[in-house]
């Protein structure tokens, strides 16, 4: 098999990489991991003006050859051709924001000194113009010594005379290729920052004060008093959104189902087949597919949030509130991505560099109230929180919902401020960023990154989930019950959970509660499928679906037990998930085991307190 | 150019008023920790460039958001009290 040459888009971080990786790739890209870090592996293909396809790799951003964080690690390494699992590149793309030359420049300079052939993009050069700077690229070419094309990635301007200069810088493919000259990274950065600027001078034929647009949101996303407020705001609209547009596709997923269960129920005759696919797998799939709505709306907000350039100025406003835990707002992007999923918040931990600051974020990021709860949550409390209003357009209901989110978050922040005393304590982290200009998103981008979410989540409900249901299924239908015992207690899932049962009885938990929490340690929805499997085998007769659950589990659960279950829920680190991604980010078992123990710790305490305060005060 | 210096008593970045023009006179290199020296410089801060602070946050603690370059970079006062500048008055030749 011949290898295809291998072309790395490098830049900075903001120099519109990633936009310019999707336009020259299109839909023809793949997603892996650098073996050993989680840092994923962007590539593609394309084809050359002349027709020889190539392979592109968007490797992250960087400032220097310096590293201060593993992806940056990742950039490095790669450029030197000791990255494992990457070949030395054939030739690089350097992108350069044309309206942040004198910064880019500088890391541009450290590349061009490794010897590769180089390209450089001077991309966003609409911004630049639209920002008052007028530049020389022809300037800059002689000045560099290598092609320069300026590019529009967004409108796909300069892409082909861009591709055609790779073309040539390839070269023919079995030219000598230079090992790159290890002695010139150590350059001293002030040197190059010095050269980076005045090339910057030279380039620049006309410069006004720019990033009008920039400094007049910023007026307000950044002020004192507006700042906050706007903040919070967009919190709560978001997880308004969350709930409130969500129904009526939640509505079409659910009559989806009921549609798909009559015609299965109507296609085959009674018996093992058709139970297996009602009662276990349509029952238990389905009860967790219904969350796909919550979920990618809570993630348009993130990702639009994120391409706008917003979420560092969230991460600014929080900062000083972090800083009191002994964080830097740097963790708020991982932490609110948490609410949609912890292992994607986990994974964004990457960016922050100091250490110690990155295993505390990684340690509270399950407190934050995920996607996976919302299933167990909104069933338990429609079940049975009485629907009634504490005050005008405050509902019960909706209150104990608000009040878990709090409390999550809270807990994080006690945690967090445990933790940085005892653990993982070391000095105070800074907090030093850079503050991109604001851009409008890109559909297509943010619909890229939407995709690939919903696919991680339905791959999930398709494997994981169907596989524990399917098993659960199995071990709950068989021994048959005799007349007069309860199938859910009789059978092998049920003698498990009633050895479970004797752990979890103290803080109030019943036998269906022990039942559903195995199948939760695969995923934390699969415990709503694992009771809408027992009961749909409970009661073969009745037709199963998201009512009849929420009726069986006001015959059977008292209000105690059920608040005492939310607790658990709360603390609990219910998915295999998140355990296997904090493995893989903190290399090794000492980290997880130890999120592991302290979690379950507090789930244990927690719920256990609710339940007998609840029993107490007599509800 | 297009502004004009006028000398002034050096002050840190941190006391800087907002939207006053100052160059970077020096930077306490030694009392920051290497990370952060290298961030620092890594964002463009050197001696001799220009410097504006553009947002400060409500409570006093809060770190500062200023323009460097072409760049807005946020960091915390600790940092900004290490970088000494000297104010400018602006005169736009316009």
């Amino acid at each position: 098999m011949t290898t295809l040459p291998l072309v790395a888009l490098v830049g900075n971080p903001n120099a519109g990489k990633s936009a310019l990786f999707n336009a020259l790739t299109g839909a023809r890209q793949k997603v892996g991991n650098y073996p050993g870090v989680t840092v994923e592996r962007h590539s593609g293909r394309l084809a050359l003006n002349d027709g020889r396809p190539i392979e592109l790799v968007d490797l992250p951003g960087a400032y220097s050859l310096d590293p201060s964080s593993p992806d940056e690690r990742v950039t490095r390494d790669v450029m030197m051709g000791r990255q494992a699992g990457e070949r030395l590149p054939d030739a690089i793309v350097i992108v350069v924001d044309a309206s942040n030359l004198d910064n880019h420049l500088r890391f541009a300079l450290q590349l061009i000194a490794l010897g590769l052939p180089v390209v450089v993009a001077l991309n966003m050069i609409d911004l630049a113009e639209r920002d008052g700077l007028t530049l020389d690229a022809a300037m800059l070419e002689r000045e560099l010594g290598v092609p320069v094309v300026p590019t529009v990635a967004v409108r796909k301007r300069g892409l082909e005379e861009l591709k055609a200069r790779m073309s040539s810088t390839i070269g023919s493919g079995n030219g000598v290729r230079l090992r790159p000259n290890e002695g010139h990274v150590g350059e001293d950065i002030v040197t190059l920052q010095r050269r980076a600027r005045a090339l910057s001078i030279k380039a620049t034929v006309a410069e006004t004060t720019g990033r009008r647009w920039t400094h007049l949101l910023d007026a307000i996303a950044l002020h004192p008093v507006s700042g906050p407020l706007l903040l919070l705001g967009l919190l709560f609209v978001m997880f308004q959104a969350v709930f409130a547009w969500s129904q009526a596709p939640i509505g079409w997923i659910e009559s989806g189902f009921a549609l798909l269960t009559d015609t299965v129920n109507g296609a085959l005759p009674d018996g093992f087949v058709r139970s297996f696919l009602t009662d276990g797998l349509i029952a238990g799939v389905g009860a967790v597919i219904v969350f796909l709505p919550q979920i990618l709306i809570l993630f348009t907000f993130i990702l639009v949030l994120e391409a706008t350039g917003y979420m560092v100025r969230a991460a600014f406003m929080m900062d000083r509130l972090m800083a009191g835990v002994g964080l830097s707002g740097r963790a708020f992007i991982p932490l609110l991505s948490s609410f949609a999923c912890a292992v994607p918040g986990i994974m964004a931990t990457r960016t922050i560099d100091d250490e110690k600051d990155r295993l505390t974020t990684i340690l509270i990021a399950p407190l934050m109230t995920c996607s996976a709860r919302l299933p167990v949550y909104t069933l338990i409390i429609g079940a049975l929180i009485p629907n009634t209003r504490v005050l005008p357009f405050v509902g019960l209901q909706g209150l104990v919902m608000f009040a878990l989110y709090v409390l999550g978050i809270v807990s994080a922040y006690v945690a967090a401020l445990v933790l940085r005393r005892t653990v993982t304590a070391g000095p105070s982290s800074g907090f030093m960023m850079e503050m991109p200009k604001y851009q409008w998103p890109r559909l297509n981008d943010v619909a890229i990154g939407l995709w690939s979410r919903a696919l991680i989540f339905l791959k999930r409900a398709g494997t994981t989930i169907a596989l524990t249901v399917a098993l659960l299924w199995v071990l709950a239908s068989y021994p048959v019950a005799p007349a007069g015992q309860r199938q859910s207690e009789y059978s092998i899932a049920g003698r498990i959970a009633s050895g479970i049962e004797l752990v979890v009885k103290p803080i109030g938990f019943n036998h269906d509660i022990a039942l559903s929490l195995l199948p939760a340690m695969a995923a934390r929805e699969a415990a709503v499928g694992a009771m809408a499997t027992v009961y749909a085998i409970d009661n073969p007769e009745e037709p199963a679906g998201e009512g009849k659950l929420a009726q069986n589990l006001r015959g059977r659960w008292s209000l105690p037990t059920a608040l005492a279950f939310l607790m658990w829920f709360v603390f609990a680190p219910q998915c295999i998930s998140t355990i296997a991604v904090t493995r893989r980010e903190t290399n090794g078992w000492k980290w997880p085991m130890f999120m592991v123990g302290y979690l379950f710790a507090l789930a244990y305490i927690a719920a256990g307190a609710t339940y007998w305060a609840a029993i107490a005060i007599g509800l | 150019m297009k502004a004009t210096a006028t000398r002034a008593i050096p002050l840190s970045l941190e006391m800087l008023p907002r939207r006053q023009h100052a160059t970077v006179a020096a930077i306490d290199w030694q009392g920051l920790s290497v990370p952060e020296a290298r961030r620092l410089r890594e964002l463009g801060f050197d001696e001799g460039v220009d410097v504006e602070v553009l947002h400060k946050s409500l409570f006093g603690s809060g770190p500062i958001a200023c323009r460097i370059g072409r760049m807005t970079i946020a960091l915390r006062r600790t940092v900004a009290a290490a970088i000494h500048v000297s104010p400018v008055s602006i005169r736009l030749q316009k």
